[in-house]
């Protein structure tokens, strides 16, 4: 494509590759810092064998690898993630919509500020999932508690940082779209929209991981399904090993939904310097 | 032949702060009118209001309904291409192939798909230019759109500018605080002060022009002095 930046010319090369340490040394600096996490590994590992730490309290590392391969190997693992990634995704998509629709409501209009945040940011003072005792007597205990549970929670980063960002849109550029005869409507399109999408996906990004931490709580509540209920059964049984695979497995769907948001953002932030670069 | 813009009694306050007080403006189809001023003013204001961004009160007000402006910053959309953005509000078929055209006329179009943060400040302004003639102006409105230029670039806009507006042919308003180039470009050039037009001044010379022109030099020295300036003798 036309609009990659430049290649380096030779009188650039010699500045940059001084500035950036060398992939050997990077990969010394990393090997430096996983000494010590190795370490703790090596004497958990010898805790469990011999007995210190007992598996009911917290099962060894070969005892949780050779836990995760029975959960995937039997199918169960993968059948509750997808459960747990589908309440996920159906209560961050709620949030996406209500949280982008308020904010630019309340972005873009005076009486939609009025009415739309104070309310909202007295919402947002309450500790969220204390919700859950009060939503499980209107949504009894299905789906919608869970999935109400992580839309609520996630709303509010994406509703705040778009709110953000939509003021910190240039005033200048909507002028200049004025003189340019765009209707509001086109205004919002073409330039509160672009304009505050970096602090959009910071939210969504934010919001996912309340999403996560969300769907945690709310799975330990008469979960008959997901990982929720592969913990509660394990608790049952004393599986220590079992709830740490599942943690585990919790942790790795924040980082993979949380990568796929960088992705998204590489893409449709690439007009910014610091991603041309 | 009736005016363009016919403005009769226009004024503005900004609270007990009157700014504009009762200006009379009339500008014929194709003319270029340069208007000069000290900072604070008013030529900003009266530029604004003729761009429909700000509002006074006058006993007449006509305007022709496609008015461009080019402000001091190039104000593109960061978002999006060169090519996007002059086409931004625009409808039509032959949008883009007039876009096209429009940025070969500024000399732009090698940089079409360019991100507006990676263009040098003469490249967004000669965007800025693109975006507004593409529009079909009957009057250009530009507000001070060289003051950000380093002097070479400024010169070579200025020639620019001056190609543009023979070859499109709208009436023009430039906004400036640089006496020489309202002297370079203008048929007329006004002088706004204390709320009103202190000078109206013809510039009978035909183009190139060159600052050694006697004729030039003079007005220059009766532009500066109405504004307050002192030429330096050396």
């Amino acid at each position: 494509m036309s609009d990659m930046p430049l290649p380096l010319t030779g009188a650039d090369r010699p500045i940059n590759e001084a500035v950036r340490p060398s992939s050997g040394r990077r990969f010394l600096g990393l090997g430096r810092r996983l000494i010590s996490p190795l370490l703790l590994l090596v004497l958990w590992q010898v805790l469990s064998a011999t007995g210190i730490l007992p598996a009911r309290i917290l099962a060894g590392p070969t005892d949780i690898i050779a836990a995760a391969q029975r959960l995937i190997a039997s199918g169960e693992l993968i059948t509750g993630l997808m459960v747990s990634f589908l309440r996920v995704l159906a209560g961050f998509s709620i949030a996406l919509v209500a949280g982008v629709v308020l904010a630019l409501v309340a972005g873009v209009s005076r009486i939609g500020d009025l009415l739309i945040d104070p309310p909202i940011q007295m919402l947002k003072a309450m500790p969220f999932l204390g919700l859950l005792p009060l939503f499980i007597l209107w949504f009894g205990i299905g789906e919608t508690p869970k999935i109400g549970l992580v839309a609520f929670g996630a709303v509010f980063p994406i509703y705040l940082t778009l709110l953000g960002g939509i003021r910190g849109v240039d005033k200048k550029l909507v002028e200049a779209g004025r003189t340019l005869g765009l209707s509001n409507l086109g205004i919002i399109r073409h330039i509160f929209i672009p304009g505050a999408l970096p602090s959009l996906l910071v939210g969504i990004r934010y919001g996912l991981s309340v999403a996560w931490l969300s769907l945690v709580v709310g799975e330990q509540i008469n979960a008959s399904s997901g990982i929720g209920q592969i913990i509660t059964y394990a608790r049952d049984f004393l599986q220590t090993d079992v709830i740490v695979v599942c943690l585990m497995v919790y942790a790795l769907m924040g980082l993979v939904t949380d990568g796929l948001v960088r992705l998204v953002e590489a893409h449709a932030l690439r007009w910014r310097p610091q991603v041309l670069a | 032949m009736t005016n363009l813009v016919d403005i009769r009694n226009l004024s503005r306050s900004f609270g007990a702060v009157s700014v504009l007080k009762g200006i009379d403006l009339q500008i014929a189809p194709g003319e270029f009118v340069a208007l000069l001023g000290r900072s604070g003013s008013g030529k900003s204001t009266l530029l604004r209001m003729l761009a429909g961004l700000d509002e006074g009160t006058a006993d007449r007000l006509h305007l022709p309904p496609r008015r461009s402006v080019v402000f001091q910053e190039p104000r593109l959309m960061p978002w999006k291409t060169v090519l996007d953005n002059v086409t931004l509000g625009v409808d039509g078929k032959t949008v883009d192939e007039r876009a096209q055209q429009t940025l070969d006329d500024v000399g732009l179009s090698h940089r079409k798909h360019a991100w507006p943060l990676t263009l040098s400040g003469g490249e967004a302004q000669r965007a800025a230019l693109a975006r507004a003639l593409v529009r079909k102006p009957e009057l250009l409105l530009l507000d001070e759109p060289f003051a950000s230029l380093d002097a070479l670039t400024r010169l070579r806009m200025h020639s620019l500018v001056f190609d543009l507006w023979r070859k499109h042919g709208p009436a023009v308003l430039l906004v400036t605080h640089d006496v020489w180039e309202a002297i370079a470009l203008a048929d007329r050039i006004l002088v706004l002060g204390d709320g009103h037009f202190t000078k109206e001044v013809r510039v009978p010379v035909s183009h190139p022009r060159r600052r050694s022109d006697p004729e030039l030099a003079r007005i220059e020295a009766d532009l500066l002095s109405e504004l307050g300036v002192e030429p330096l003798t050396v």
